[in-house]
């Protein structure tokens, strides 16, 4: 049966997907690019932590904060020599340039790495838990869902309060406009691209201590992040948060009742919010 | 070029294979006024958008104090000290008045006369508006919006389009009150209106635009009534 315990572990995996959503609904809100290789970006920042940890020798944690800052020069050089170069009123080119850069990144670290599943060794971190109440809440979730929360919580200071963030919306609301302003969109959207993949570096650290991962998982990452920013409502970070847990929650309840029904009804909360609210629970006013 | 503050030279623009300026030759001096009147689809705007680098310039050449910008991208035009107050004011919805505001001071290098306390002692509604939404403001607080986040960047030129379209007379007055004190710190400004009394009440001299050329020049007392009649509805003499 659904009991506290399972509501609590929906929450914490809504966590997970959040991250994994945040970078896609920071693009997003930003340049209303929909970034099919986001998910694959993820995986890819999950091999170079591991890459870093073995070779360094350092911790997954620490791995990530070399890797993050080599993540957002990956994401400003494909923002300024590939994406910038299709972005337009047509939707079409991005998408397709997108999928095929997931192809590319799948089938490369495919040939660097084979399909062997891999995984971030954490240490003891991953099997410590804590009291709380009557539960038994495990560590390593409840640090995915604190992270999710202070990401999303930082994401929206830069949005809210910082001359980028201005810029960032000024150049989401109107291009040509803000471009009379001295704003450089281009430039704009390479730091938006670089730091959504500092994001997905989080994202992947988490990604790889939690479970296995391997050359073919991005896709079905894209697909819980995408049906997170969705139900948050387009372009709404703390929106997005709350996809997340609705999609978490509903796939641990779903599990509770049947383990073969974890990912179906992840799937169908996601439908049956699209039906009652089709533009999300927290859609931007002016969208 | 000679010795102008900002001048144009049979400049050309295109829409596609459409041309919409024909060789405007136009200049202005530093600290003058001048506007611009012409009908709608006169290429008053599209004037304007070729000055700001929004749309490619043809052929022809701009010049601001002899140095030659017209290959620039519109950001590096603002650098230079021109600044635009956009037609329709394009004022961003996300942002709310005060950030509006602060946003036309996004590129700016060193101080000028213009920043938000002076901008609010222009405008005092806004400063009571500050943190409503920049587009929750009437039509005519708007523009002060959109004029005080062009001053922002503290620019020599300041390009106004149609800044008195779709708004009340009582309202127009307001705004075109504003102008003097613009001018008092020095700034250039190149007003294009419809609106030919406000025009010619606010120029030091005025050109006219018809069918994408200019066809009238001169200073508002030298310019007969029938002159400027003929000279914005193209009638050809």
């Amino acid at each position: 049966m659904i009991t506290l315990d399972t509501i609590m572990q929906g929450i914490l995996l809504g966590g997970l997907y959040a991250l994994f959503a945040a970078g896609l609904s920071l693009v997003f809100g930003i340049m209303r690019l929909v970034n099919l290789a986001h998910g694959d970006l993820i995986v890819l920042a999950a091999y170079l932590i591991l890459v870093i940890a073995s070779v360094l020798g350092l911790h997954p944690f620490l791995a990530v904060l070399v890797a993050a800052p080599v993540m957002f020069a990956v994401g400003w050089l494909l923002q300024t020599h590939v994406l910038n170069r299709v972005l337009g009123d047509d939707l079409l080119p991005p998408l397709l340039v997108t999928f095929g850069l997931s192809v590319v990144i799948q089938n490369a670290l495919l040939e660097g790495f084979s399909a062997n599943s891999q995984k971030l060794a954490a240490g003891t971190v991953e099997t410590q838990s804590l009291q709380i109440g009557s539960l038994m809440v495990g560590v390593m979730p409840l640090l995915t869902l604190a992270t999710a929360a202070i990401v999303i919580f930082a994401l929206n200071r830069l949005f809210y309060t910082t001359a980028l963030g201005r810029a960032f919306r000024a150049t989401s609301d109107d291009a040509v406009t803000a471009r009379l302003m001295g704003i450089r969109p281009n430039r704009i959207f390479a730091i938006a691209t670089g730091l959504a993949l500092v994001v997905a570096s989080i994202a992947a650290v988490y990604l790889g201590m939690r479970a296995n991962f391997d050359p073919s998982i991005g896709p079905a990452r894209l697909l819980y992040a995408f049906e997170a920013v969705i139900i948050g409502g387009l372009g709404s970070l703390w929106g997005t948060l709350a996809g997340g847990i609705v999609i978490g929650l509903a796939q641990t309840m779903g599990a509770a009742v049947n383990p073969e029904w974890q990912i179906l009804t992840g799937h169908i909360a996601f439908v049956l919010v699209l039906l009652i609210r089709p533009r999300g629970l927290f859609p931007r006013a002016n969208d | 070029m000679s010795g102008h503050f900002l001048e144009m030279r049979g400049l050309t623009a295109f829409y596609g294979d459409f041309e919409a300026l024909f060789g405007i030759d136009l200049h202005l001096d530093a600290g003058e006024t001048v506007a611009m009147i012409g009908a709608n689809g006169a290429g008053k705007s599209t004037l304007m958008r070729a000055l700001t680098g929004i749309v490619k310039i043809g052929s022809g050449e701009v010049a601001l104090e002899g140095e030659r910008i017209d290959h620039l991208d519109a950001p590096d035009i603002l650098l230079k000290g021109i600044a635009t107050v956009p037609e329709g004011r394009r004022l961003f919805p996300s942002l709310t008045v005060e950030e509006n505001l602060l946003i036309g001071a996004h590129a700016r290098k060193g101080d000028g006369p213009w920043n938000l306390q002076s901008l609010y002692e222009l405008f005092p509604i806004l400063h009571e508006r500050r943190r409503s939404p920049g587009t929750a403001l009437s039509g005519g607080q708007q523009q002060m919006v959109a004029i005080g986040r062009a001053l922002m960047s503290n620019p020599r030129v300041l390009l106004c389009d149609e800044i008195s379209l779709g708004l009340a007379p009582v309202v127009i007055k307001d705004i075109y009150a504003a102008v003097p004190r613009i001018k008092a710190v020095g700034t250039s400004i190149l007003v294009v209106e419809q609106d030919i009394g406000q025009a010619l009440k606010v120029a030091d001299r005025v050109y006219c635009m018809a069918e994408g050329r200019i066809t009238l020049e001169g200073r508002p007392d030298d310019l007969s009534r029938d002159a400027i009649h003929d000279a914005y509805f193209g009638v050809h003499a």
